[in-house]
């Protein structure tokens, strides 16, 4: 202590403890911008897309209007285009893919979170689900015309020749690709988007709501459908937004197993089509002008219907973050 | 009087509590647990079985010269190339963009209002569909140059990596103690040199494997190519002309009625299903590591 204070070091001017030197401050400075510079590109990728989009579309808008959301007729020869065959084949695959991807999705959160397994076991589970998510898209989809089609066909004739009177299945002689296929095929899909997503959720409710529930005498299942399910809600909703989002922009796959007819029918055994799907085939060789701005149109509203739900299910889960601290 | 009727009442508790579950709540638990268990068989079936299938349809056909050969000659070296190369010019742009990003979220004030503005649309960029995705690059580089081309389709390829890169860096970053960002400060480091020697260096295995991921899922994109990058049969002409990918070629000669195209599909699946489980598998493994120290 008492050489502190003879340290001369201490009141030279030439030692300042809190300078930078001018190298170090201008990288620093640069590095700064550099950073900002880095993040600003992301932003304005996501602008950019939706200018870029939208000027595509422009020819298309103005010929058509907001007429084109309900326009039934696709024609490419005389110019008339219209989008709701399309997005009725692309919101309804997307429902029946939900339909099926969210209760086999809890399932899957279920066993792979709650102690019904060995953790080994389950980590293990979680993670080849997972997998799924890693295969391309058109991969499943060759499984799907090659090996899958051929083992759900049967099923599909058979509801169609017993259960004819339900508007749902009242198809000729089903060819076995058609909206059903694809919305199954979609729900192997979303899959692992469900899962992984709602395992997370249950993971995160406190082991006391737990305890507390089985201490009253409730039984596993009776706590789960009670206590954790409830208290989870609104993240396995954000889930299966997720999961839905997912599917409405899904396309290789889709594209291989509905048929591409663009027609509007109550039977799920009939062929369909989606808004990926005519951008998937008919992009590459549309002719500029009406053509191109007409698909551009159909990507403008997949972009908006995608977006629109990505963003509900990540303002949910916010909001569901902001509450649970 | 009363203390008969006490002890009858306690006598049924008793056996109430004794006794076990009624059969409508025991009936509950197996049928729900059947139910569970029967639902996560079923998700795990279409994994094992398209694994089984791809492997057995497609090893018989896979030789050794395919990987030199093109299309056209029965093989698939000119897809391999093509889908590399538009892997790389993705990864130019998307890894120095999406490791600054991350750095941005990460370093520079995490409750920011401009930072999590910019996570909000990184997580929005993860949702946008690919095939919307190649419309935006069909817009900006195919219009622009006047054709289709590697380019594009690496651009295309290049924003479907940016917000898996960006949102890996900045959990990785996360991973790394305060106390360490202190200690860098405390001894006089700038934010420069805190970044870049003790935070960045710390983080490389996991921004390493977010790139891996990134790369994987571009590898396997086939929607913002058909549209981009176009496909050829033969080697590609350079950059600027139509391009192969494995993907594409699945796409466009799965339907093919030629025995000897159709067995190439399958086998080119084989290698693209390896190559990028291979990858996924090593990253997801070291992430799960890392997680749980």
């Amino acid at each position: 202590m008492a050489n502190l204070s003879d340290d001369s070091n201490l009141g030279d001017e030439s030692f300042n403890l809190t300078e930078i030197s001018g190298t170090n401050f201008w990288f620093d400075q640069g590095f700064t911008r550099l950073v900002y510079f880095f993040a600003v590109i992301t932003v304005a990728v996501l602008f950019l897309m939706s200018w870029v989009i939208l000027h595509e579309a422009l020819p298309a808008i103005k010929q058509f209007g907001v007429g084109f959301l309900w326009g039934q007729n696709w024609d490419t020869g005389n110019q008339i285009f219209g989008a709701l065959p399309y997005i009725y084949g692309t919101l309804v695959s997307s429902a029946i893919a939900i339909l099926f991807a969210v209760p086999v999705g809890m399932a899957v959160a279920l066993v792979t979170s709650e102690n019904f397994l060995p953790t080994s076991l389950r980590t293990i589970l979680a993670f080849v689900v997972e997998l799924i998510a890693a295969i391309p898209s058109v991969i499943i989809g060759l499984w799907a015309i090659f090996v899958f089609i051929p083992v759900l066909e049967p099923l599909q004739k058979w509801l169609a020749s017993n259960l004819k009177w339900i508007p749902l299945f009242n198809t000729e002689d089903p060819s076995g690709t058609n909206i059903l296929t694809a919305g199954v095929i979609l729900a192997i899909m979303i899959l692992p988007t469900m899962a992984a997503i709602s395992r997370d959720v249950l993971m995160a409710i406190p082991k006391e709501l737990r305890s507390a529930s089985m201490a009253l005498g409730s039984t596993r299942w009776e706590t789960i459908f009670r206590v954790l399910l409830p208290s989870g809600f609104s993240g396995i909703v954000s889930a299966a937004m997720l999961a839905l989002g997912r599917a409405l922009g899904e396309t290789m796959a889709v594209t291989m197993v509905i048929g591409n007819s663009a027609q509007i029918s109550a039977s799920l055994l009939d062929p369909a089509y989606t808004i990926p799907s005519v951008l998937a085939n008919e992009f590459a060789e549309a002719e500029p002008g009406l053509h191109i701005g007409a698909l551009s149109y159909l990507a403008l509203i997949l972009f908006g219907l995608t977006l629109a739900v990505n963003i509900g299910a990540v303002l949910l889960v916010k909001w569901v973050g902001r509450k649970n601290k | 009087m009363s203390g008969y009727i006490q002890s009858e009442t306690d006598e049924s508790l008793a056996r109430e509590l004794c006794s076990p579950l009624p059969t409508e709540r025991v009936m509950f638990t197996y049928m729900m647990n059947a139910i569970a268990f029967g639902f996560t068989g079923l998700a795990l079936i279409p994994l094992l079985s398209i694994l089984w299938e791809i492997f057995v349809r497609g090893i018989s056909g896979l030789k050794s010269d395919m990987f030199v050969k093109a299309v056209i000659d029965n093989g698939f070296g000119n897809a391999i190339l093509g889908t590399i190369i538009m892997v790389i010019i993705g990864a130019i742009f998307s890894i120095p963009t999406g490791i600054m990003t991350g750095i941005f979220l990460a370093e520079f004030g995490q409750t920011n209002p401009i930072t999590s503005i910019v996570r909000f649309i990184a997580s929005i960029l993860t949702g946008v569909p690919s095939i919307v995705v190649g419309v935006f690059a069909y817009g900006v580089i195919v219009l622009l140059t006047k054709g289709f081309s590697a380019i594009a389709g690496g651009f295309a390829l290049a924003v479907i990596m940016l917000p898996v890169i960006i949102l890996t860096t900045e959990e990785s970053l996360k991973l790394i103690p305060t106390s360490q960002r202190l200690a860098s400060a405390a001894l006089g480091g700038t934010r420069f040199q805190t970044t870049f020697r003790i935070v960045l260096t710390t983080a490389i295995p996991g921004i390493t494997t977010g790139i891996l991921l990134a790369v994987a899922r571009a590898a396997g994109e086939t929607a913002p190519l058909i549209f981009t990058a176009l496909f050829s049969l033969d080697w590609s002409e350079g950059l600027l002309s139509p391009t192969a990918s494995l993907p594409v070629l699945i796409f466009n000669l799965y339907n093919d009625p030629d025995p000897q195209k159709s067995q190439l599909v399958w086998t080119t699946s084989i290698v693209l299903i390896g190559l990028i489980l291979g990858v996924s598998i090593i990253s997801r493994l070291v992430i799960r590591q890392r997680r749980i120290k």
